[in-house]
Formats: structure tokens, sequence, C-alpha cells
């Protein structure tokens, strides 16, 4: 089995993996990071955003391997310390979350939306969570939580 | 007013673990030495099983086992026997095998069961899985399914029908339809839909040999009935098994039945003596989970010249699936017929429904259940009516509202309305949505080459299931009360224990606002749990908007005996009788007088009693309730759904969508919001996008996966405007429940407003869900 380095949440780590192996499934059965969910088998759900080299991407959409000498971010690493971060804040002084299970993903990917762009509104948001699903809070508090960290 | 009392919009305590990454859901769980479990199933809809041979797939690596229809002929129970039809056969109940026996009745079906040590092994080792089969015809529409006489889905039921059940006078809703002024008519589709929540279904059994008891972890909405069916499935007694539902990612229904896969992994834990866990892949839930809804339903309004209906007449086809799910057969009888009559006074109606099993997914609730399909009927009835009698449907509603000085209201579908204004809340979505000025819009739309069009739903619900004696009447198999158990440790903090469960609802928050206001208890000092039966004595779960209306009762009654007890001891402490003291801001004190005992010193009473009256009060201070409501719920509101057309792409865009409910006492408006938030883009997804399509001859599931299954997503879904307005449920805390309303008032808005703007090309009949192609088709009259 090919080994791979990895930076995660900032500690450096090296580890045997499958070659067929995803991303997804390092993180949350060789990592213990189970922060980062699995929604869907076809890339369209957004539980699995982590960050790899501070921008989002699909954790269910690549393999550990092609991980290998790269930094990756997932929900247990955003917080400083005990400060959590201002997105993190943000949902929960909003109701952006009800089940918790696409919050991490919501959470991962509205970080990268508002690194992206500099003046959020409300339609800028909605179209930019394209690839995050959530079946609990009809998107409209998610939004909110959004539009306010990035306005902080 | 408490800060984090009743009635405050508190933020939830459970948040914290979610957006941290710390829940804690089954899938998150690993147990050592698990094992690991795939379901091979089948790929086809109707077929007759010759054999299974899994000799080659024995063989593979990793593989520890592999079960299959010889193994177990343990099957599921169904917990509903409707009552059916004078004339007509009783409730036909086949059994519902754990693995196929001898014949395969949907796609999905679970064939055999492979145990290995990892996932992959498992998956690489199903392959190799040989079975032999001989294809049959199979059927989608339950209408069809009704009509078929050979090859039937089971040999010894007639036309594969389940039962033909009826409510309503028949003979009187005949004779108001022989004397109408008007009649209107229509034919309703109800798509099914796949619930989806988020967390795909997750099980881990583990068996300790030693003390011979099993854990089964699992993403339930009813972890104690989910003990009760395992123990009843496998043989075992309830005090050997420990149901464990964590934090649960949504459940919509979806997760309150007992599926087999729950004993198949409890049954082969205690065989291979190792945790057995699976999780569901999404297209393999979409196969999997119970779908939702699946009506054809013809209807008809009976309207006398002053514009008072005068009856409903209704025969639906409810299709149930290749098997019975555990409340398949309540879901469009109890859940649906009696709230036909709607919030009208309709003096009169009768409703006929056939269920019937065809080669699909069995149909269990759904967010709304039952409700959802009866308000879309009522509701697109009214907008008939209002068409036949040249009478505005504002004005029409307005007329036929029960008013609210005619509660108690005994509806013809044998329910009990209790309170409601439903006028209020439909002037308060007029007003949200400035109706005054929508004309004004139309117009500016009209310029802009857009169809507009405004839509209005006025519904009545029943919630917070159930009186457990109406139930059983109806055909119900179990009661439906729930219960609490509050624990003030000796230090003066507490531990609620409720049989509710929140997968997304908040309880934690608030079960502790109502600990908190009422024994004055620092908000921070209260946890609830719930999701365990090793630690909650007993429950029932959380289904049909009950968890507040029936579960925060049940926890009142323990507070209330908290207090009581607390008044014999602080009557000790200070010298005087039980009569005298009063409870209030957390001192117990003497009716007029400056003596009084905290709280937390009547708690250190109780558990260090050596001030105490011991030889007449046991010590300790922790109380247990159950709660068996006197009458159901019923919620009621007004949703108005305002779209703008492109005629040029049958594009739908929601432009306004006002809301207002009359949930009762509402106890976290923030987290009511949420909820109405959550319903509404479900039922928007109904009416615009969700739909489980079958290939009519194979039943085949066409769009099983997110690729193929349109979900709402952000930009589908508009922000909406929610109002409350309160009118008091007459029993328990006042609440009437707001989880399903959303899903329920939302599909008939939507499509009045379609059909509001596709007036002027003629369309009078649209059904769910309007897909862009279907509005240009109509558009272009094109079918």
């Amino acid at each position: 089995m090919p080994t791979v380095n990895i930076n995660v949440n900032g500690q450096d780590l090296s580890a045997e993996v499958e070659e067929r192996q995803l991303l997804v499934h390092f993180l949350r059965d060789d990592m213990d990071l189970t922060g980062t969910h699995v929604g869907c088998d076809t890339s369209q759900c957004g539980a699995c955003v982590v960050h790899l080299e501070g921008k989002a991407v699909k954790s269910c959409t690549m393999l550990a391997v092609q991980a290998n000498g790269k930094n990756i971010t997932t929900i247990e690493g955003i917080a400083d310390g005990d400060n959590l971060h201002p997105v993190q804040e943000a949902f929960r002084d909003h109701h952006g979350l009800q089940c918790g299970f696409c919050t991490p993903g919501m959470i991962m990917a509205a970080i990268d939306i508002i690194n992206r762009k500099p003046n959020l509104d409300e339609k800028i948001v909605r179209e930019e969570l394209e690839g995050n699903l959530c079946r609990c809070t009809g998107y409209q508090n998610i939004v909110k939580s959004i539009l306010a960290a990035a306005n902080k | 007013m408490l800060e984090k009392g009743i009635g405050q919009s508190v933020k939830r305590k459970e948040d914290f673990r979610f957006i941290t990454g710390r829940g804690n859901y089954t899938d998150d769980i690993s147990l050592p030495h698990q094992l690991y479990a795939y379901f091979l199933r089948s790929p086809i809809a109707h077929a007759k099983l010759n054999s299974v041979n899994i000799e080659e797939a024995l063989k593979c690596d990793g593989v520890k086992a592999i079960y299959f229809g010889k193994d177990t002929q343990a099957f599921l129970p169904c917990g509903w026997e409707t009552p059916t039809r004078n004339g007509t056969p009783p409730m036909a109940e086949p059994p519902w095998p754990l693995f196929a026996q001898d014949k395969i009745r949907f796609v999905g079906e679970i064939i055999a069961v492979v145990i290995a040590d990892t996932v992959n092994h498992a998956k690489d080792a199903s392959e190799l899985i040989q079975y032999d089969y001989e294809e049959l015809e199979a059927v989608v529409s339950p209408e069809k399914s009704l009509e078929i006489s050979s090859e039937l889905i089971w040999d010894n039921i007639p036309n594969n029908q389940c039962f033909d059940w009826e409510i309503g006078d028949k003979e009187m809703t005949d004779k108001a339809f022989n004397s109408a002024a008007f009649t209107a008519s229509i034919e309703l589709l109800n798509n099914r839909l796949v619930p989806n929540a988020m967390e795909p279904r997750s099980y881990i059994g583990s068996y300790d040999k030693g003390k011979d008891e099993y854990t089964l972890y699992t993403t339930t909405q009813l972890p104690h009935i989910i003990r009760m069916l395992v123990c009843g499935v496998l043989g075992l007694e309830e005090q050997k098994v420990r149901v464990i539902s964590p934090d649960v990612g949504g459940g919509f229904g979806s997760k309150a039945f007992h599926y087999a896969e729950e004993s198949i992994v409890t049954w082969a834990s205690q065989k291979l003596n190792k945790p057995i866990k699976w999780t569901a892949e999404r297209s393999e839930a979409f196969i999997s989970d119970r779908h939702g809804r699946d009506h054809i339903t013809n209807a008809e309004v009976a309207i006398d010249d002053s514009g008072n209906f005068m009856a409903m007449r209704v025969n639906t086809v409810a299709a149930l699936g290749g098997y019975l799910s555990g409340s398949g057969p309540a879901i469009p009888t109890f859940f649906y017929g009696p709230l036909i009559p709607g919030p009208y006074k309709t003096p009169t109606f009768y409703c006929n429904v056939r269920g019937v099993f065809t080669n699909t997914v069995p149909v269990d609730a759904y967010r709304g259940a039952g409700r959802p399909e009866a308000t879309y009927v009522t509701e697109r009835l009214v907008e008939a009516a209002a068409e036949v009698t040249g009478i505005n449907s504002i004005e029409l509603r307005k007329r036929n509202f029960i008013q609210p000085d005619q509660f108690p209201y005994n509806s013809p579908g044998t329910l009990t309305y209790d309170s409601g204004d439903y006028e209020a809340t439909l002037d308060s979505a007029l007003k949200s949505i400035n109706y005054d000025d929508f004309n004004k819009r139309k117009a500016e739309s009209k310029s802009n080459g857009k169809l507009r069009g405004l839509g209005i739903s006025c519904y009545i619900e029943a919630c917070g299931v159930a009186p457990s004696k109406l139930t059983l009447e109806a055909g119900g198999r179990g009661g439906y009360y729930e219960s609490s158990t509050v624990r003030i440790n000796p230090t003066g903090s507490v531990t609620v224990f409720t049989g509710s469960h929140s997968h997304g609802q908040g309880h934690e928050t608030v079960f502790a606002q109502i600990v908190h206001e009422k024994l004055g208890v620092a908000f921070e000092s209260i946890d609830v749990v719930h999701g365990d039966t090793g630690r909650v004595p007993f429950g029932v779960g959380t289904v049909g908007s009950r968890s507040l209306a029936v579960g925060g009762p049940a926890l009142m009654r323990s507070i209330d005996k908290i207090i009581e007890k607390g008044k014999k001891i602080a009557a000790h402490l200070l010298d005087s009788s039980v009569e005298e003291i009063v409870f209030k801001d957390g001192e117990f004190s003497v009716s007029e007088s400056n003596k009084f005992v905290a709280f937390a010193d009547v708690v250190g009473a109780a558990y260090v009693p050596g001030n105490y009256p011991i030889e007449t009060l046991e010590p300790g201070l922790e109380e247990t309730s159950f709660y068996d409501p006197p009458n159901l719920t019923y919620p009621a509101g007004a949703h108005i759904c305002e779209i703008e057309i492109d005629p040029e792409t049958g594009q739908i865009d929601i432009k306004n969508y006002c809301v207002s409910d009359d949930f009762g006492i509402v106890m976290n408006p923030m987290i009511v919001e949420g909820q109405v938030h959550g319903g509404v883009a479900q039922g928007i997804g109904q009416a615009l996008f969700e739909n489980c399509i079958y290939e009519e001859n194979t039943a085949q599931l066409i769009n099983g996966s997110f690729m193929d299954y349109t979900m709402p997503r952000a930009d589908n879904v508009p922000h909406m405007i929610v109002e409350t307005e309160v009118t008091p449920c007459a029993h328990g805390l006042g609440v009437k429940g707001c989880g399903e309303a959303g899903a329920i008032a939302a599909p008939p808005a939507v499509i009045h407003a379609i059909l509001d703007a596709l007036k002027e090309k003629g369309v009078t009949e649209f059904d769910m869900p309007a897909t862009p192609n279907k509005v240009w088709n109509a558009i272009n009259n094109k079918s």
C-alpha cells in the first residue's frame, strides 16, 4: 500500500492507505476525524467538504493518495483553541443548523465562499451553496449565518 | 421574564458539538473488532427466487459469513391494522421477511448480507453471490395494480389490494351532491417522494456473550419502539437489548420504522460474536428507505348557491409498495381521510381509500404523512370551487372557515378541533405578502414578458399523536403516550430523561427552557438525555409533531411532582404545613411570611435526609411521568406563494413566500421558524422538483441518486416570511406542534400560484412536480 504524507489540521502525518481509498474515508476511518460526513455517493451533497491548501474540496471526490504532500483542514481544525471561527459562531447565533449533519460541510464551504467573494449578498450566497445540500433548514438561516459572518 | 425561559429564542445547547465536528452520529462510532455488513439487494422488481448460491463468495478475502433467506425466516411486523369497508375483506397482512424467501417484490429488497473485515471486502464478495430467478411482470401504478389478475404480487391477495377503507357519510354526501348549486371535480396525482434525510441510515449490532446482552446503535426516531420490535422479530426479551440512537441526522419520518437491517446486524452480531456495522450509501437509501405519498385521487366538491361547501367526495388509490411498512396502512387512512373537510364548515364528506401493493419500495410516513395529501386535495378543491362559483377564493375560504366561537368543533371527520382562528392567519399572510398590490406586480411582470401568479393554501393538520384510545380504534397496535423522568441531582443540577427523540428539533434546548422556567434552576445546569433505552426509562419517540405536544406535558407532570414533593420537604424544614408553602422563582416560602428555603436546600435535604420527614416521605428527588393526550392537536394556518414564470423556458422563480401559522403557544420562536423554513423547502421540493420515477413495466427506479433526483438547493428556495398567530391548544402545554406544517401547506400554495399564472394560457390542471419542461409544455399545449 502506498504511503502518504499529509498535513491535517496543522499536524504532519504519514500513513499507509489503500490505493482506492477516498480522502473522506481516510479522514474519518484512519484519522478518526468524524466531523467530515458522507451524505451521498455522487459528489452532490457537500457534507464532506474540507479545505485542501485553503480551498474547499469535496473529500469524497479525491483519493487519499492525491492529498499526498498537501495541507488539509477539516471542521475540527478551524477554531483557534477555544475561540470558535466566526462562521461557526454565526451558525450558532442564527440557527443555521438543525440536525447538524450537513453543518461541517456547510461551514467549510461558507469559509471558502467568504474568502473568495468580497461583496456577498443573498443571491450570491444561494448560488455559491449550489454544491451543498441541507434537508432541515430550508437554507434560510444558513444564508443568514453566512452573510452575518461575512459582515463581521 | 427569564432570558432563557419559555417563549425566548434561546440559542441551542446542542449546537456546539455540531459546529465543531464533535457530533456523534452512528457512523462515527466504531467498536473494537467490528465487522462490516454489505447487503446484496435485488436489481429486479418482481421475480420468483429459485435459489441463492454463496459458495464462491464465501471464499473471498476477509469474508466472515454470508446469510440469506434460508438462515432466518423472521419477518417485520406491521403496527397498524386498518379496518375495512363493510363487505370487503379484512386488511391483507402478508409478512415482510428480513431476507427475500421465495419471491422478490421490489428493487432494493434484501437477498443476502455479506459480513467481512472491511466494507470493500464485503462488497467485492457480494458480486460473486449467485441467485437464480424467474422474472415476473412488475407494476408501478397503484391503479394498474388493482386491475391485475395474474402474476400477482402476493398469490393469495386478489387485485393486489391490501385494504378498502372509508370514512364519512356516503349517503348524506351523495344527497348533498344531488341538490348542489355547483359542483367541481378534480383528478390529482400526489407524487412519490424519497425523504432523503442527509444522514444515511446506519446501524451497529453488538453482542455481549458474557451477559447475553445486545446493544443496537441505530439512526432511529423511536429507540424504545425499535427495541420492542427488534425483540419481537428476533425473539429476545427487552431487558437484554439496549438501543442507542445517538445524534441522528434528520428523520422526517423515514427513520421512524423498524428496518430489516436493524434486526439483521443485531442477530448476526450474536452469531459471529462481533460487533457488526452497516451504513447505507445514498443510492442504496433511495431503494431501501421507505418512500412517501404516491396517491391517485378523484375528488369533488358540492357548493350551495351562497358559496357554502355542502360536501366533499374523495376516492383515492394509495400505493403501499411491495410489502407493508410498519405504519404504511395508517398514513393514507387515519392520517389522511379525517382531515379532508379541512378548516371549513364542510357539513359532510365521504372518502374511500384503497391501499394497493405495487412493485416499489414500501411507502410510509414522510413529513406530514397523510396530511399533506389531504391538504392538497382539500385546497385544490377549494380553488376548483372558486372557479366554478366565480367567488374569489379568499372570500370563499373566509365564508366557509370554522369561526373562532365554534370551538370545540366536531368535524365530520370524527375529530374535535379544539381551537383556532383561521381567518386571522389568512389575513396575516395576505398582509405579509402585500396582497393588495399583487395586480401591480403582475402587470410589471407582464411588461417584462413574465407570467406572475399567486397561490393560497389554508391547512389544518392533526398532530400531537395521539390519544392511544383513538389510534387503537383506528387500527393502531401501540400506545402513543410519552414519558419523562426529571432527576434533580444532589448538587441541584437537573437531568431530564425524555422518551422524545431529537434529530434536529432542538429538544435539549427547549426541554431545558421549560425546566429552567418552572424550577428556576440555571439553564446551563439542565441537561436533557434522549435516544438511549439504557438511560431513558421508557418512551415512544418523535413522529407527527408530537415531542412538545405530548412529551412536553409528560415533562411538565414530572416537574409538578418535583415541586409537590419539594413543598412537603420545605414544609418540614420551615416548620409549616404543606398547604401554606408556595413555590416561586426557585424558592419555597410560607405564604404571607418571610420564611423561605431555596430550592437547592430542599434538594440537599432530600439527598442528605437528616432533617427530613423520613417516616412519611422517601428521600431523593426524582420523578417519572407518562402522558397520554386527551385529544390530538390542530395546528392551522395560511401559506401564500407568489411566482413568476418565464414562458420562454418554463422556469419558475418564487418571488415571495409568506406564512402565518397557529402553533398554539410557542416555546422557542427561533426553533419554530426554523422548522417552518425546512418544512416549506420540502413542500416546495414536492411541488417543483422531487419525484420518484419508476419505469412502468420493469419497476426500475430511474432517478435513484442525488445526480438524478432533484433535491431543493439554496438557490431554489426563497426567503420566507414567517409569522405566528396564537390560539392555545386546549390541553397539555397549549402547544400544537410545528414540525410538519411547512411540508403540508406548501405544495398546494405553489401549485395554485402556477395555475394562477398560467390561467391566461388556458391551463386548468397541473400535477406535481412542476418542472420547467412540464410548465413549458403546458404553456405550449403539449402534453
